[in-house]
């Protein structure tokens, strides 16, 4: 395989590849490290991976290659390469989380969702970049410098996960893993020209995932293309007993979705061998007429507002068209709290997460300063050494809005009105409408260092933190060029039916055709 | 609710940031700027709307009371910045007694 | 002068580790006395990316406790952070809860008062919460030593209402609930293993008043007396303080057993703002209330009802049965002899002499005690029938506890079985008439005084096996 090949497959093509014995892993692995090699993954490129270790690779892809060789059953993604942000826990490879305070920190256990991976024949072959703790819209909070976009490398790739949403886009891996607690998946997805998953919380298990604000934190997906993202969750998501905010939904073939079929229940011909990526997905049929038929979207009006960019607003226009011709009705709605989200979330996660990163106190792991008169000055050092601006601004915040005095003003509030957000969402999912679809972004990626003001870089969050807000899935696919740079399309769904949010992005998809990536 | 100067002190001490004396004054102004975009909150109407406990429905699932191996590689040395016969080692407390106190 | 002056007003919190084999939030084990460090995991240590799980029967023992402390279930409590920083907890905040506790509610009576009323202490509430690591001081030159085997071991808090009175009361508090606890095996609720630790809370006002003073809270206390003690001081440095026109202040005092004085910590107050939120990671607790009664249904008999019971049914005093209810095993044998023997008082006597004396010196456990009830019983049941004497059966009691073998078998084996049938002592009654014919006509004639030394002569002949009672009765019926 050689990587101008690989770097045009999706992650069922590869892995339907390898089990039949077409192609080997190592062959596979080997393209992936060229592509990042021509790229310039590394520190003095892109600055897209944390993380990488050729020959531990080379160790795994010898493991799986016994597992084909002895045929046991290696799963849907046998082979295929993936690219894990470095918040989430690996064994082998450096966990720091973007973060001086965890430099050289290597996790002993691994987070749930990449021993899923394993378990289905994925290898992973490198750590990416990220805003530290997640903590950002740009990657450019990381505490090893930002990535650049490899669209325009002058610009970020957004963030926090800007080193997964940039390894697809470079042509690296076809999947990888992010995290999203505001957006932090389909904001970088949007920018880089990829598909974003954000799935319902509690889809995804949390365990291994470094918290930032765990009502909000999912681990996410980024894919080549929706496929990719539809078979990464497959991959990953389901009820996890050291999770005790995981979900025991059943998980559907979301796959499936991509026939058009409406409801899993109505089995496609075939499942077993797409379940396990034996044969390719029989191609589904071009988008027609009644591809979306008797679908509902809803086009919310606080999402669309009159200042937003002229050619975002006309790349969502025929998205719509397109949708309308397909069979869907599209209509318009309203989601009236949303413009409450970014106080709400800049009140929440902080909150949460000036408890979750208390942890960091030099004690047990990463670093550690002693000035050497006394604990207290060691707390002080090697927190005010080893945490960042924005992450110390976010504890500063979050101490203070928990504190003696404001707790009920600021924390209580924003938790009510977190409750109103989420009504807006199932009033208007229980009003016969079926997918919402809104920009992911109000801009394209901007560049490096052009916003300075924290509250000017939160408001890239307008359009997704909602969904993070309310719990349910929400997808980014690519809609379009706008001053040649990548913007996505927004789909969203109710809790759990990250189906119809996959059969609506396959639709779309497959109706843009090459004109998303113009 | 302006951010104070000394609040930005006690919150600093609170969450044991050792924040830079030269930074204080900066860092004010930035929280009480985030926070004034927090205001319009309080103009929102939640008599009787209950806060959102996290998302999800049901009880927290429960675990039976069964030991088992700790699902880790490598030693704790591995990757403990101090440790000496088996405890973690942290520079002594400036008072003992905080000990007594700490809450528990 | 001050008792008159001022009335002592105390609540007392209590912390209790649960008897779980596991800790409460993952799968280490919570034993005590394993090397440092030894049980702990990613959730434990508070890793980046761990999370917790509750345990069952933590919640089981929990819920058992409140309960038989007379509170309130609440079917939905939830769990919430508090905040603050200690090298000993991994996580920087603790798993609790806060405004919304496992229960509420409850009461324990701790002894009655000059009219004989029942003394309550009311308990305001009960939540569960984990334990922090161990922090040892003095073993490092310039350093702490961290253990985090006990860091995440499930506890509950026990809050009283501020109704105890004086030192004694809390003495005789803390006893009863440690007793309650001890019955529902909900703990081993012992100070000195660090089980069961007391913090105080104090205040003084003078009497009538229905407003409360300024408290403080004492803490550092490590024994039961050492609270009785640590609460007069503090009660006299208050009363002293206030009759010299000065005011009291809301701090923190720690106990110092050597010099029996309270002095203030040194940590700032308002440092402590712990930040309560409600716990993400974990969901509400919710408990059926099926469960709930369920539990309630299957608790052990607590000491007070056990006591009520077993003063009716057995007519044992009040003395009596403090003494025997001291342990729950012990009473628990007890009444198992008792029920079989249907004799309460004998009962009672044969377990409180011979088998404690037994227990003593060989410091052996009722539990696995050689004599079961069922033969001490039966044992009982010779004596009184008559069909060993008293001083045999203790020496059938000695055997048995030694042998393994029931009552009848050895007073068989020993040849100690009286024998009551009336033939046979007649039988040798009439011999030793016959054998001492002076004695007999003299006794025969009227001289009474002889039928001591006859009855001697039967037993003689009897080897010991004849019931005396019986013969002392044929006797004076020969003699008319």
């Amino acid at each position: 395989m050689n990587v101008g090949d690989f770097t045009r497959l999706g992650a069922a093509a590869i892995s339907s590849s390898v089990r039949s014995g077409e192609t080997t892993p190592t062959e596979v692995v080997r393209a992936a490290f060229e592509r990042a090699r021509d790229i310039g993954a590394g520190a003095d490129g892109l600055n897209i991976f944390l993380h990488s270790d050729e020959d531990a690779s080379a160790e795994e892809t010898r493991g799986l290659r016994k597992r084909l060789d002895s045929a046991t059953d290696v799963g849907i993604l046998a082979g295929v390469p993936v690219a894990i942000k470095d918040n989430i826990a690996s064994l082998g490879l450096p966990t720091t989380c973007g973060s001086r305070i965890l430099a050289g920190y290597v996790s002993p256990f691994e987070a749930t969702a990449v021993t899923r991976l394993r378990a289905n024949g994925a290898l992973i072959i490198a750590k990416t970049n990220m805003d530290e703790f997640a903590m950002g819209s740009s990657t450019e909070n990381s505490a090893f410098g930002p990535t650049r976009n490899p669209h325009d490398v002058r610009c970020v790739p957004g963030g926090s996960s800007g080193g997964s949403a940039a390894a697809v886009a470079a042509g690296i891996t076809p999947i990888a893993l992010g995290s999203e607690t505001g957006g932090s998946v389909r904001q970088p997805a949007a920018f880089c020209g990829v598909v974003g998953v954000k799935p319902t919380y509690g889809r995804v298990s949390r365990y291994g995932l470094v918290a930032f604000a765990s009502s909000l934190d999912q681990i996410g997906v980024v894919g080549r293309t929706v496929d990719d993202a539809a078979l990464g969750l497959e991959a990953i998501a389901g009820f996890d007993k050291m999770d005790s905010t995981s979900s025991d939904a059943d998980v559907p073939i979301y796959r499936v979705s991509a026939l058009g079929k409406p409801a899993p229940e109505a089995r496609a011909p075939d499942t077993e061998a797409m379940r396990i990526g034996r044969s390719p997905i029989p191609l589904p049929p071009p988008p027609d007429a009644t591809t979306l038929k008797g679908i509902v979207i809803g086009k919310p009006k606080e999402y669309f507002p009159d200042s937003l960019d002229p050619a975002i607003k006309a790349h969502c226009e025929r998205a719509l068209d397109h949708f309308r011709s397909m069979g869907a009705t599209i209509r318009d709605v309203s989601l009236p709290r949303s413009p409450l989200a970014i106080p709400v979330y800049y009140i929440l996660a902080p909150a949460e997460a000036s408890s979750n990163l208390a942890r960091f106190d030099g004690v047990r792991y990463g670093l550690r300063v002693d000035p050497g008169s006394g604990l207290k000055a060691m707390y002080g050092a090697t927190r005010s050494q080893g945490f960042g601006p924005e992450v110390t601004r976010r504890i500063l915040l979050g101490t203070y809005v928990l504190s003696a005095g404001y707790y009920d003003a600021y924390y209580k509030k924003a938790q009510a009105v977190r409750t109103l957000i989420a009504d807006d969402f199932r009033s208007v999912f229980t009003s016969g409408v079926h997918a919402i679809f809104t920009p992911t972004t109000p801009t394209p990626a901007f560049p490096v260092g052009a916003i300075s003001d924290p509250y000017e870089m939160y408001l890239n969050d307008i359009f997704t933190v909602t969904a993070n807000l309310a719990g349910v899935p929400a997808i980014s696919v690519p809609i379009g060029r706008v001053r040649r740079l990548p913007v996505g399309g927004q789909i969203i769904t109710a809790h759990f039916d990250e189906y119809t949010m996959f059969r609506v992005a396959y639709a779309l998809e497959a109706a843009l055709g090459a004109e998303a990536h113009q | 609710m302006a951010v104070t100067r000394d609040d930005v002190l006690h919150i600093a001490e609170l969450a044991r940031l050792g924040v830079d004396q030269s930074r204080v004054d900066a860092l004010t102004a930035e929280l009480s700027a985030i926070l004034a975009h927090m205001e319009v909150l309080s103009q929102v109407d939640t008599t009787s709307v209950p806060p959102t406990a996290g998302v999800g429905s049901g009880g927290t699932p429960l675990r039976p009371d069964v030991s088992s191996a700790p699902l880790m590689e490598g030693t704790l040395e591995s990757f403990a910045p101090a440790m000496r016969d088996g405890f973690f080692i942290v520079p002594r407390l400036a008072t003992h007694e905080d000990s007594a106190e700490s809450g528990a | 002068m001050s008792r008159e002056r001022y009335e002592m007003v105390v609540g007392l919190e209590v912390h209790v580790q649960l008897k779980t084999r596991t800790k409460a939030f993952c799968a280490c084990s919570a034993d005590f006395g394993a090397p440092p460090n030894v049980n702990t995991c990613p959730v434990c240590l508070a890793l980046p990316g761990a999370l917790p799980v509750l345990n069952e029967h933590a919640v089981e023992l929990a819920t058992r406790a409140a309960l038989g402390l007379g509170c309130q279930i609440n079917p939905i409590s939830v769990f919430a952070r508090k905040n603050y920083f200690y090298p000993d907890l991994p996580k920087g905040y603790q798993i609790s809860q806060f405004d919304q506790p496992l229960a509420t509610g409850g009461a324990v009576a701790i002894g009655k008062d000059e009219r004989g009323t029942d003394i309550r202490v009311g308990i305001t509430r009960v939540h569960m919460e984990e334990d922090a690591g161990k922090s040892i001081h003095d073993r490092y030159p310039g350093a702490t030593a961290i253990d985090l085997n006990r860091a995440g071991v499930p506890l509950i808090e026990i809050v009283s209402e501020p109704d105890i009175r004086t030192s004694a009361d809390a003495g005789a508090y803390l006893r009863t609930l440690k007793q309650i606890l001890q019955y529902l095996d909900v703990s081993d609720v012992s100070m000195e293993e660090g089980s069961l630790r007391v913090d105080a809370n104090i205040s003084v006002r003078p009497p009538g008043q229905t407003k409360l003073g300024t408290k403080t809270e004492v803490k550092n206390m490590n024994s039961f007396s050492a609270v009785e003690r640590a609460l007069e001081a503090e009660y006299d440095r208050q009363c002293a303080l206030i009759d010299s026109g000065g005011r009291v202040e809301q701090q923190t005092l720690l106990w110092d057993g050597g010099r029996g004085t309270v002095r203030p910590s040194r940590t700032k107050e308002g440092s402590h703002d712990y930040r309560y939120f409600p716990e993400p990671d974990l969901r509400p607790l919710i408990l059926d209330s099926k469960w709930i009664e369920d539990t309630r249904h299957d608790l052990p008999e607590l000491p007070d009802a056990r006591k009520k019971r077993l003063a009716l049914e057995y007519g044992l005093s009040s003395a009596e049965l403090d003494q025997l209810l001291a342990s729950p095993d012990l009473a628990e044998y007890f009444e198992a002899v008792a029920r079989e023997s249907k004799d309460g008082k004998g009962s009672y006597n044969w377990v409180m002499g011979e088998v404690s004396a037994a227990l003593r010196s060989s410091d052996n456990d009722i539990r696995q005690f050689r004599v079961r009830p069922a033969d001490l019983a039966q044992l009982l049941n010779l004596v009184r029938d008559g069909t060993i004497s008293h001083t045999a059966g203790k020496r059938v009691f000695a055997l048995m506890l030694e042998t393994g073998k029931p009552a009848a078998q050895v007073a068989s084996d020993e040849g100690l079985l009286q024998v009551g049938d009336q033939d046979a002592i007649a039988v040798w009654v009439d011999e030793v008439l016959t054998e001492h014919p002076d004695e007999a006509k003299r006794y025969l004639a009227g001289e009474k005084k002889l039928q001591g030394v006859l009855v001697g002569f039967v037993m003689k002949k009897s080897k010991g096996r004849a019931d005396p009672k019986r013969v002392n009765q044929l006797l004076s019926a020969r003699a008319g």
